[in-house]
């Protein structure tokens, strides 16, 4: 520890912080543009400048360690001014220096209202200007399909060239030229690849890079801000949900240390647009092979004539991606009064509710991924199926201390691996203690076994399972103080149905889409299932996907946006959704319409509101009622888990998600998503214009 | 100086590749580097590039020079537009003059120079002559103030010139017969002009 007096106030701060650090811990304000906490230093915008007594000149705080301050004559602590004239005269020459060629376009530009050169413009810059010369004009560039650029505006702080480099792990930006002809770009102005790039609009201090989709739409004082979390993967982002009016305008990222830090990835951000197209907002019924538009009164009468004559056991349901706990717990209990276990969440058969917690979700932690040493990637590609995790694990790798090994699809993960193997063969070795990435797990402090959601979403999903938790027991990645087996799951139902086990109690996904096992199955926001024929089909959702093809009845659910709803992510961590908008025309909230229907068809639930539902679930399943929180699953469990075998085939691993921006029915009905997946995939569109 | 750009996409060839003796020389150069720095080439390897590929950088040459030295496209058109010693479009086959215009020359007659460059070659710099074998630009001090005014063509300077001897100078890479580098004034290197000046008398 270092003892500093800033502003007259003695402070003591660890010998490795900068001044800019050490300001701040003393409570003292600092401007800035190019320092930003998750980044490298550049030290380029000068404003962070403070006066360092004995110094002749002002410092750049962000760029000087602490211990390279010299002690005053007698030995006393090096003093520092934040506030002295000095300060205040290099603050304002340098303010005047970078508003010399940045464009007096305010009113124009989207940043306005939440932009930090317009901020510190008023705290820190001068009302006048004495530059009477010509601005700089730069071209310009393009991006891709979500970041605008406007160039003129750019201050070369480079954070968004840092940001590529060392975030996302695909450095495409850079600064090209010098002096006052430097210009930030892409090489040759190629479209950005990143599933992050999005966050390239937030960490642009000015109005240089600002978000396509959402160019020209609002302003940021006329949007009510919802703090909420996202769905869009298992990962559970912490989201702002920004609404004008019923709308939902744009999404942006919060600070969670504990999970995405402050990144989201494009889906999370960009899938906006697909809340508004698409949208179930009456029910349907089919009538002779058509699906025409109902009251809710024909919807549910149609369902009673089909469910009441049948057994409680050809009855079943499917939850979808995106569905939150308190209507998968309701449909549980409908299915339950109605005699019936056949319960299913979309790629969830591998899982045994049973097994225990630690069986199903990511024990080590999102956060804990920067303690591991080492990791061994089974059937994932993190990048696509957690692009926010896949930034942990390359954050972790980026200090050094991370060796990671991959069994499955070769794809670029932003980060070296050592790649064993495509198939279960190589799983086979690795369990064997054949290949050197055994002796590494073994030799590790932290190890982490990561198996994805691709590796269990077969039909020996479950002896997969087992095998990566016998690997995680026995080279000891499963120890006291340390749980090192994780499943990434790629939806955000997944673990929240296991958990309040909505889990095959008679039929699993397999069975209820075989012919003549069901004769009514509930789909609960379940897109990815092919239900068979002659199945009459409930359709509880918000989008006219598949599942709505399908349907015999359609039942207009809310979005995740529309709701409040109970959320667990893949390590477990239970987290609230809150509501930002109202669903469109008729639809209701889902558990709403579940209870509804109970009552239509003479199974009245024992619950009249979202209070009384959760109620019922938090006595039914008690940790969800620790939100924020994680309910740390047993060891013993995965022991047991690891015994249990079972045949393995010879097909090789494929990651669950294909294509990354449409993996759910919100985002194949967004248009930026479908243009992000066209620009990924190398389709470019030749349409005449 | 202005915005630096790659040259327009009619002027690029369409590949690049060093030949064998200049691959195995930026190999080597790459060694001198430790592993995981190889980045540390680039400058070199890419001059080399320049050198083998009539005196200017192509995108293609930009693109094998990074895969050379395993860095990112982006990387490598950030030096070669940073370094104006790198040319981005073509220039003269014959020569590429690079005249001297600060302060001491231009005290000491660059203007002329220019003026001879502007009349001989293209009005303005960067720009191929009629017969596409001469281009010129003015460059910042070359470091031959003494012998003040001076040209660089491609490796070699040629000082103490007048609009004359300029003129032979050109005449000589026109015709194939460059003249002998230095001073074109007849001193040698940068001695005193008319002769000693001290030390004259032997003891």
């Amino acid at each position: 520890m270092t003892k500093l007096i800033v502003d007259g106030k003695e402070i003591d701060v660890p010998a490795e912080y900068t001044l800019l650090q050490a300001c701040e811990a003393a409570g003292a304000e600092i401007p800035r543009f190019c320092y930003h906490e998750r980044l490298s230093i550049a030290g380029n915008c000068r404003m962070c400048l403070v006066e360092v007594k004995g110094g002749p000149k002002p410092v750049a705080s962000c760029a000087w360690g602490v211990r390279d301050c010299r002690p005053g004559p007698n030995g006393e602590p090096p003093e520092i001014s934040t506030r002295s004239p000095m300060v205040k005269k290099a603050r304002e020459g340098v303010m005047e220096f970078l508003l010399i060629n940045h464009p007096l376009d305010c009113p124009i530009c989207d940043q306005g209202g939440e932009c930090d050169l317009q901020d510190q413009a008023m705290g820190y810059g001068v009302d006048t200007s004495r530059f009477a010369e010509n601005k700089r004009a730069v071209e310009d560039k393009y991006l891709g399909a979500l970041v605008k650029t406007s160039m003129n505006r750019c201050i070369q702080c480079t954070r968004c060239v840092r940001f590529s480099a060392e975030i996302c792990g695909a450095p495409e930006m850079g600064a090209t030229g010098r002096g006052e002809d430097m210009e930030i770009t892409t090489y040759l102005e190629s479209a950005l690849t990143s599933e992050l790039q999005g966050n390239l609009v937030d960490i642009c201090p000015v109005g240089a890079l600002t978000s396509k989709p959402y160019a020209f739409a609002a302003r940021p004082w006329e949007l009510g801000k919802t703090q909420s979390i996202d769905v869009m993967d298992g990962v559970g982002s912490a989201i702002r949900v920004d609404t004008r009016g019923r709308e939902v305008m744009r999404i942006l990222p919060r600070v969670n240390e504990a999970v995405n830090e402050e990144w989201i990835s494009d889906k999370t951000r960009h899938v906006v647009d697909g809340l508004r197209t698409q949208r179930l907002d009456r029910p349907y019924i089919r009538e002779n092979g058509q699906l025409r538009a109902a009251t809710w009164q024909e919807a549910f009468a149609a369902i009673a004539a089909r469910t009441g004559r049948i057994d409680g056991k050809r009855i079943g349901a499917i939850a979808g991606d995106l569905a939150a706990v308190e209507e998968m717990f309701a449909l549980k209990a409908l299915l339950a009064k109605c005699g019936s276990a056949n319960l299913a969440v979309q790629g969830g058969d591998a899982f045994d509710p049973g097994a225990g917690r630690a069986s199903y979700i990511f024990n080590p932690t999102i956060a804990g991924i920067e303690q591991a040493d080492a990791l061994l990637i089974i059937g994932s590609n993190p990048r696509k199926e957690a692009a926010i995790i896949n930034a942990r694990i390359r954050k972790r790798w980026r200090s050094g201390q991370l060796k990671i090994g991959v069994i499955g699809a070769k794809a670029d993960l932003t980060y070296d691996h050592d790649h064993i193997g495509a198939g279960t063969d190589s799983l086979n070795d690795v369990a064997a203690g054949k290949h050197s990435i055994a002796n590494v797990l073994k030799g590790a402090k932290n190890p982490i076994v990561l198996i994805g959601a691709g590796a269990l979403a077969r039909q020996d999903g479950a002896a997969v399972l087992a095998l990566a938790a016998k690997i995680a027991t026995d080279f000891g990645a499963v120890k006291d103080g340390w749980n090192g087996f994780g499943v990434l799951h790629d939806a955000a139902s997944r673990v929240g149905a296991l958990d309040i086990g909505f889990a095959p109690g008679g039929l699993n996904t397999a069975q209820m889409t075989t012919f003549g096992t069901l004769d009514v199955l509930f789909l609960l926001g379940a897109d990815e299932i092919k239900p068979a024929d002659g199945t009459f089909v409930v359709y509880i959702g918000t989008h006219g996907d598949r599942g709505a093809h399908r349907a015999d009845v359609i039942l207009p659910g809310a979005a995740y946006t529309e709701k409040q709803g109970l959320y667990v992510n893949t390590e477990g961590r239970v987290q609230m959704a809150d509501r930002a908008a109202f669903p469109p025309g008729e639809a209701r909230e889902d558990w709403a319409i579940i209870r509804a229907l109970s009552d239509v068809l003479g199974k009245r639930l024992p619950f009249d509101s979202l209070g009384a539902l959760r109620q019922a679930i938090f006595k039914s399943v008690p940790h969800l009622m620790r939100i924020d929180q994680i309910q740390a699953g047993n060891a013993a469990d995965l022991k047991k888990l690891a015994g249990k075998g079972g045949r393995i085939d010879k097909t090789p691993f494929k990651t669950s998600v294909e294509d990354f921006y449409l993996t759910n029915p919100i985002a194949r009905a967004s248009a930026v998503m479908a243009e992000c997946s066209r620009l990924a995939t190398g389709q470019m569109l030749t349409a005449a214009e | 100086m202005s915005v630096r750009r790659l040259a327009p996409k009619e002027q690029q060839p369409a590949s690049f590749a060093f030949t064998a003796e200049n691959l195995a020389w930026a190999q080597a150069e790459t060694k001198k580097y430790p592993e995981g720095r190889q980045a540390s080439a680039a400058i070199a390897i890419l001059w080399r590039a320049q050198e083998q590929h009539e005196g200017w950088i192509s995108e293609a040459a930009i693109r094998v020079v990074a895969d050379l030295l395993d860095m990112p496209y982006i990387r490598m058109l950030e030096i070669a537009t940073f370094y104006t010693m790198f040319q981005l479009e073509p220039v003269g086959k014959k020569a590429h003059v690079q005249v001297c215009g600060t302060t001491p020359c231009r005290l000491r007659g660059a203007a002329d120079l220019i003026e001879v460059c502007r009349s001989r070659i293209h009005h303005d710099p960067f720009h191929l002559s009629a017969d596409g074998n001469f281009s010129w630009e003015e460059v910042e001090c070359l470091g031959a103030c003494v012998n003040a005014p001076m040209v660089l063509i491609w490796k070699d300077t040629y000082e103490d010139l007048t609009k004359d001897s300029f003129g032979k100078v050109l005449d000589g890479f026109a015709s194939g017969n460059p003249v002998k580098p230095g001073p074109q004034n007849g001193r040698q290197f940068s001695a005193p002009a008319g002769g000693p000046t001290t030390l004259k008398e032997t003891t």
